[in-house]
């Protein structure tokens, strides 16, 4: 801890790692005089449950129940990301119907995951309302889920060269039901929150992420695309499958203050769980038939080798470099976690901001601790 | 946007001796580079018109030890993307396993702070011209780089035992009851 000699009514304050708005167990020390606040230092550790190590020590399909504890809120994402570097590690192709269910689960993922973020941001700022509005449809998508493969929250399901179940029979009519219902949700969303006068009073002139600055520490996602930059890995560099489908790349406009506020990555959060709205309808619509899972050897070898491989998850840039000695177990596991490296930006996006600005600012960045300390 | 063969053409024509060797064959196209001047090599990335690497998407430490055919090593491995350009690039340095050390990066891409950080608590490697070097997983009073291939866990920390699973086996084996408090005094 840095601490210099403090004259008058400077202190230094903890906030955190218990803390109700910290998302997790985060530590924040704040210098600060009571109100505003001179730097924020973020402590991070206290998840940190080995995920690389213990990467090292089971075979590769075993490896993907420790990819889902990482981002436990999107985990249909986490594995996706593994199961994808792996088979560009293994040269595995997959057939068309693992694409579509992997992008349908992913889709469905990235909208219960928006929906948390979204409804404890506005907890965060101190409405409960909306919090009730979307976890409920939050519990129709965990459903969905349940019905698939057994699980609500860690699912075990992209695999490499598959996935573990196929969809039970009615799920497509289901989950088209689903999205009947959940639009009007969104529009309910916008009128109660969004566009809701003290919600933009409190968010729309603080938290400034200049693209620049974005850039130099890496930030990606929803984050990044709040400060204006239309970069989405599913349309620029795709994969499984996105490039059949039609939709736009939410980006932030600062319509109701300076571009890249926490207003504006708070609404880019809600536009993306529209667009998935759109590339659901279409993968529900197109689902091929097939086998889900494809004919490889059952003691996954990949050869000796190295490959990074990178996905577009709710929270930003997922990034698995994945080290091979041509042995069962991987050599190394490097997860690039996209909430690690936003919430190193948080010192430069909190420079003399108050108290509850900073709540403001750490709930529009939706960060999860279980991938920022894997 | 440019492929990897031309981004190391540029790379041999400014700095020569100091690119050790490359292998375009691979999946991500790589180059390996002398360990001292990673951080000039590094700025000539960024601040280059043509090549424009203004993102670090990933800093990774690797600990070689025990390999058939490799030598014992620490690798820091590099991946640099541009997102003006699109195009992709990954740098390898190459270090000894005993006291790793190499000038930082911090300076050209503000996330290298955060990972060096994380390569130094895990693995050892220091970051020469870091502002900040201390652990950012573990604990700061935590023996050991943990994910180095030859780490051994130590025992206990600050008193407490590290891998109570392990002890309350032994306990058992000596006739431990099942419910009680192995840890409460008599």
């Amino acid at each position: 801890m840095q601490v210099e000699a403090y004259v008058g009514e400077e202190m230094v304050l903890n906030m955190g790692p218990q803390h109700p708005s910290t998302h997790g167990v985060l530590r924040l020390e704040l210098e600060t005089d009571g109100e505003i606040v001179k730097k924020v230092i973020p402590h991070i550790g206290y998840l940190h449950r080995c995920f690389e190590k213990h990467a090292e020590n089971v075979d590769y399909p075993g490896v993907v129940p420790y990819t889902d504890r990482m981002d436990y809120v999107a985990s249909m994402n986490n594995s996706f990301g593994y199961a994808l570097a792996v088979e560009k590690l293994m040269k595995i192709e997959v057939n068309e119907r693992v694409k579509t269910l992997r992008v349908i689960m992913a889709e469905l993922n990235r909208i219960a995951s928006h929906l948390l973020a979204v409804a404890t941001y506005g907890m965060d700022i101190g409405t409960f309302t909306p919090f009730l509005h979307c976890f409920i449809e939050r519990e129709k998508v965990l459903d969905l889920f349940e019905w698939t493969c057994g699980a609500r929250l860690l699912y075990n399901y992209n695999w490499v060269g598959g996935v573990s179940h196929d969809i039970p029979d009615g799920f497509v009519e289901k989950a088209k039901q689903f999205l009947r219902e959940f639009e009007p949700v969104l529009k309910e969303l916008n009128e109660l929150l969004s566009y809701n006068k003290i919600f933009i009073n409190r968010t729309a002139a603080v938290g400034i992420l200049a693209v620049d600055v974005a850039l130099s520490y890496n930030v990606t996602g929803p984050n990044l695309r709040g400060s204006g930059v239309k970069w989405d890995l599913r349309k620029d560099e795709p994969y499984s499958g996105y490039e059949k489908y039609d939709f736009d790349v939410a980006v932030g406009d600062g319509r109701f203050g300076p571009l890249g506020s926490c207003w504006d990555r708070y609404f880019v959060r809600v536009w993306e769980m529209a667009e998935s709205l759109k590339i659901l309808h279409q993968a529900l619509d197109h689902l091929p038939e097939g086998d889900v899972q494809e004919k490889i050897p059952k003691k996954v070898r990949p050869q000796k080798g190295e490959c990074y491989g990178r996905s577009e998850a709710p929270r930003g840039e997922l990034g698995y470099y994945i080290v091979s000695d041509g042995t069962g177990n991987p050599y190394r596991i490097k997860v690039k976690s996209p909430c690690f490296t936003v919430l190193s930006a948080l010192p430069a996006m909190a420079k003399g901001a108050l108290i509850a600005d900073i709540i403001a600012i750490l709930g529009s960045i939706d960060i999860v601790l279980g991938e920022i300390d894997r | 946007m440019q492929q990897a063969p031309g981004i190391l053409q540029v790379l041999q024509g400014k700095f020569g001796s100091k690119i050790l060797s490359s292998d375009m064959s691979v999946l991500d196209p790589t180059i390996t580079v002398e360990g001292d001047s990673i951080a000039e090599i590094c700025s000539f990335l960024k601040s280059n018109e043509a090549l424009a690497f203004d993102t670090l998407m990933c800093l990774s430490a690797v600990d070689y030890k025990g390999l058939k055919g490799e030598t014992d090593r620490i690798e820091l491995v590099y991946h640099l993307f541009s997102m003006k350009h699109r195009h992709q690039i990954v740098l390898k340095v190459l270090l000894p396993r005993e006291e790793p050390s190499i000038p930082s990066v911090e300076q050209i891409w503000d996330i290298a702070n955060w990972h060096e950080r994380e390569a130094y608590d895990m693995f050892g490697v220091t970051f020469n011209g870091h502002t900040d070097l201390r652990r950012i997983l573990c604990p700061d009073d935590w023996v050991g780089y943990p994910l180095r291939k030859d780490y051994v866990q130590p025992e206990t920390y600050r008193g407490m035992p590290v891998a109570p699973g392990k002890q309350f086996v032994e306990m058992a084996q000596d006739g431990l009851q099942v419910g009680t408090d192995p840890f409460r005094e008599g």
